[in-house]
């Protein structure tokens, strides 16, 4: 069975921040594959889920995400910025996310 | 209308008489006539029952409000936008293979075939193909490839249109006879037999340009997915 992946991989660096305050409302996400600002501007609107498992269920599922959206880019080695429904919990630092690749505007 | 690009706060690139001689102004502003409002009287006749009343009353045509706010509320001014339909992205054009990013058959290939009123993408697997029925699909859950199939003047037919995928209004059940089915499978509907011969058709046209080039069948077929080293940005599609 071939891949049925439709999304980029990403992994979230952590909070945008200074040295000594944070702003959770924005995280940093490092997509894979993408090393400029320039590559980084194909990603900018589309949406990002960091997906999560808990014990209890919810709608039947024990899965759960945290959807986002990709807003700009962060510096020039094609880290993003990405802005989540709800803030991320910073025990994602180090995880994975998901970019998905729609909006699409190819 | 030639708008002045601002420099900087309170600073245009033309001046007001510059921008005024840009606009044609010294032609005189366009005064439009509204035409005259339909005139219609302030009080109406109206028959009134019973004996004792007169037949006929004159009654206001509109009734004044019965509340009034305690304030005068300041009203939002309205809106001179209209929504219009998305506009079509260059790449996509009838008979382009697409594949679909989100939804039941995500990473599926499919073929356009038009753009519907509302905006939203016609596509087709076609469905002995892969799977896919007539469907609509938003364009931005699309990506467009380069890979096109030639129907030629195939021209999908009028009656496939937003009405012709509207839901069935579905008769709503009281709460006893809901609590009463509790447990049972509903009844599922068979599938129309109008909306398989309207698949059929099109797919007549569909699957004859398809076979025309090699492996495209095979390509409808298969399903996208990244692998590994695969990046979106560096693809060509």
């Amino acid at each position: 069975m071939g891949s049925t992946r439709l999304y980029a991989k990403g992994r979230v660096l952590g909070h945008k921040r200074a040295k000594r305050n944070t702003r959770p409302n924005t995280s940093l996400i490092q997509i894979e594959g993408v090393a400029t600002k320039e590559d980084a501007q194909f990603y900018l609107g589309k949406r990002v889920a960091y997906v999560y498992k808990a014990k209890r269920e919810v709608q039947g599922s024990k899965v759960r995400v945290i959807w986002g959206r990709v807003t700009r880019p962060h510096g020039n080695s094609g880290v993003v910025k990405s802005k989540f429904r709800s803030n991320l919990p910073p025990r994602a630092f180090g995880e994975g996310v998901r970019v998905m690749l729609y909006p699409s505007t190819v | 209308m030639a708008r002045s690009r601002q420099l900087a706060p309170g600073v245009g690139r033309f001046s007001r008489s510059q921008a005024a001689s840009r606009r044609g102004l010294y032609k005189g502003l366009k005064k439009s006539d509204k035409p005259a409002p339909a005139e219609t009287p302030a009080f109406k006749e109206v028959t009134v029952g019973g004996d004792k009343n007169s037949g006929t009353r004159l009654v206001p045509t509109s009734k004044a409000p019965r509340f009034y706010p305690a304030e005068d509320v300041r009203q939002p001014k309205k809106s001179r936008k209209s929504p219009k339909p998305a506009k079509l992205r260059p790449t996509i054009v009838p008979g382009t293979v697409l594949i679909l990013l989100a939804g039941r058959f995500r990473g599926k290939r499919v073929v356009f075939l038009k753009q519907l009123d509302s905006g939203l993408l016609l596509v087709t697997g076609p469905y002995k193909i892969n799977g896919v029925p007539l469907r609509r699909v938003n364009q931005a859950y699309v990506i467009a490839t380069s890979t096109k199939v030639d129907l030629g003047e195939f021209k999908v037919d009028t009656k496939i249109n937003d009405a012709y995928f509207a839901k069935p209004a579905t008769k709503s059940s009281s709460a006893e006879a809901e609590f009463f089915e509790e447990g049972k499978p509903k009844a599922k509907e068979a599938f129309p037999e109008a909306k398989s011969a309207d698949q059929k058709e099109v797919d007549k046209a569909v699957i004859t340009a398809v076979q025309k080039q090699e492996n495209l069948a095979k390509y409808l077929k298969a399903t996208f997915g990244l692998s590994k080293g695969q990046f979106p940005h560096q693809m060509v599609f």
